[in-house]
């Protein structure tokens, strides 16, 4: 390998990991390491209101590093991940959840797929028997009248 | 009568491609806001002509008032602001939230393009604007003489979207008091 393709390599492998860090490049991270999963865990899960399709650990949208900085905030002042993310809520609308709550209005949400693999399956059961049932009334085998009619055409012939 | 049950299916993609062609119409990027129903949430910020003076959400009470959030780093609230002055000669009460902007900056916005606000509130930090859910400027609030919030909308308000968001809640509001 000459040198400059070794050169490029090391650029490109730079690149690629320094990419996913963009988001909260510059900022603090939390001292105690299990409010720093949580918050992990938080910003992983909390939709940025102005990007859309991006979790706020993603983003760079100024919005983004509020809500970061409120999430450590809360994190230090000993609220729990529930209330955090109530709190979100409160401010930003369901949206801001990737995972909504489970709670009559989302229960179409969360169920409605479910629901429909059942009707899906229980239509497919049904024809299943249907036809099953109606090859065992119209049974190939003859009775003993039929075949002695379907014989005496086969003579007359 | 059992055969009907075979449409189940059949009735239920009707039913899904219905809700999901009406939700291609709807711009994504406004969302309900949390906020409609609400109090406008406790703060304490001082106001951006006179910083010795500290305002809290006491001055959303008593008339029905538009909320304009803005920031002279918005390009959007450039477009909005002619129509903010219209309504301000209308006597629509404004107060305005200056939205993680510089008070030079600020001030210079208001001498040059004219102040529509009866009272401007300094939000340099953005604390006021996260309470309120603000994702991006401007934004504008309806809020009754309770300090309740009845109204948001995300994006410049133009004489369309006064007449026919605004204006019918203002006056509904307004003579309801």
């Amino acid at each position: 390998m000459t040198p400059e393709w070794r050169r490029l390599l090391i650029l490109l492998v730079v690149l690629i990991t320094v990419f996913p860090l963009n988001g909260q490049a510059r900022e603090e991270r939390m001292d105690d390491p299990e409010l720093q999963q949580r918050f992990s865990d938080l910003a992983d899960e909390l939709r940025c209101p102005k990007c859309q399709n991006e979790t706020i650990a993603e983003s760079g949208a100024p919005i983004s590093s509020d809500m970061r900085e409120r999430v450590r905030q809360l994190l230090r002042e000993g609220y729990t991940d529930e209330e955090i993310l109530e709190a979100m809520v409160a401010r930003f609308g369901d949206f801001v959840r990737y995972r909504p709550e489970f709670e009559p209005r989302t229960w179409i949400l969360w169920l409605g797929p479910f629901v429909a693999i059942a009707v899906g399956i229980g239509v497919v059961v049904m024809i299943t028997l249907r036809t099953r049932r109606r090859t065992k009334d119209e049974s190939p085998v003859l009775s003993d009248e039929e075949r002695q009619r379907a014989e005496q055409w086969l003579r007359d012939d | 009568m059992n055969r009907l049950w075979l449409f189940l299916p059949l009735a239920l993609a009707i039913t899904l491609g219905m809700v999901l062609y009406f939700g291609l119409g709807q711009d994504p990027s406004k969302l309900d806001s949390a906020l409609v129903g609400e109090s406008v949430p406790d703060f304490q910020l001082p106001l951006l002509q006179t910083p010795e003076q500290q305002v809290g959400s006491e001055v959303f009470s008593g008339k029905v008032q538009l909320l304009n959030v803005w920031g002279t780093w918005c390009a959007a609230c450039r477009v909005e602001h002619a129509q903010l002055n219209k309504l301000a000669e209308q006597g629509v009460p404004i107060v305005g939230l200056n939205y993680k902007d510089e008070r030079p900056a600020a001030l210079e916005w208001l001498e040059q393009r004219g102040n529509p606000y009866s009272t401007v509130i300094y939000d340099p930090e953005g604390s006021l604007g996260f309470d309120l859910g603000v994702y991006g400027a401007p934004e504008t609030y309806l809020i009754d003489t309770e300090g309740v919030v009845r109204h948001r909308h995300v994006g410049v308000v133009d004489q369309e979207v006064w007449e026919s968001d605004f204006k019918p809640l203002y006056e509904e509001y307004r003579d309801d008091s």
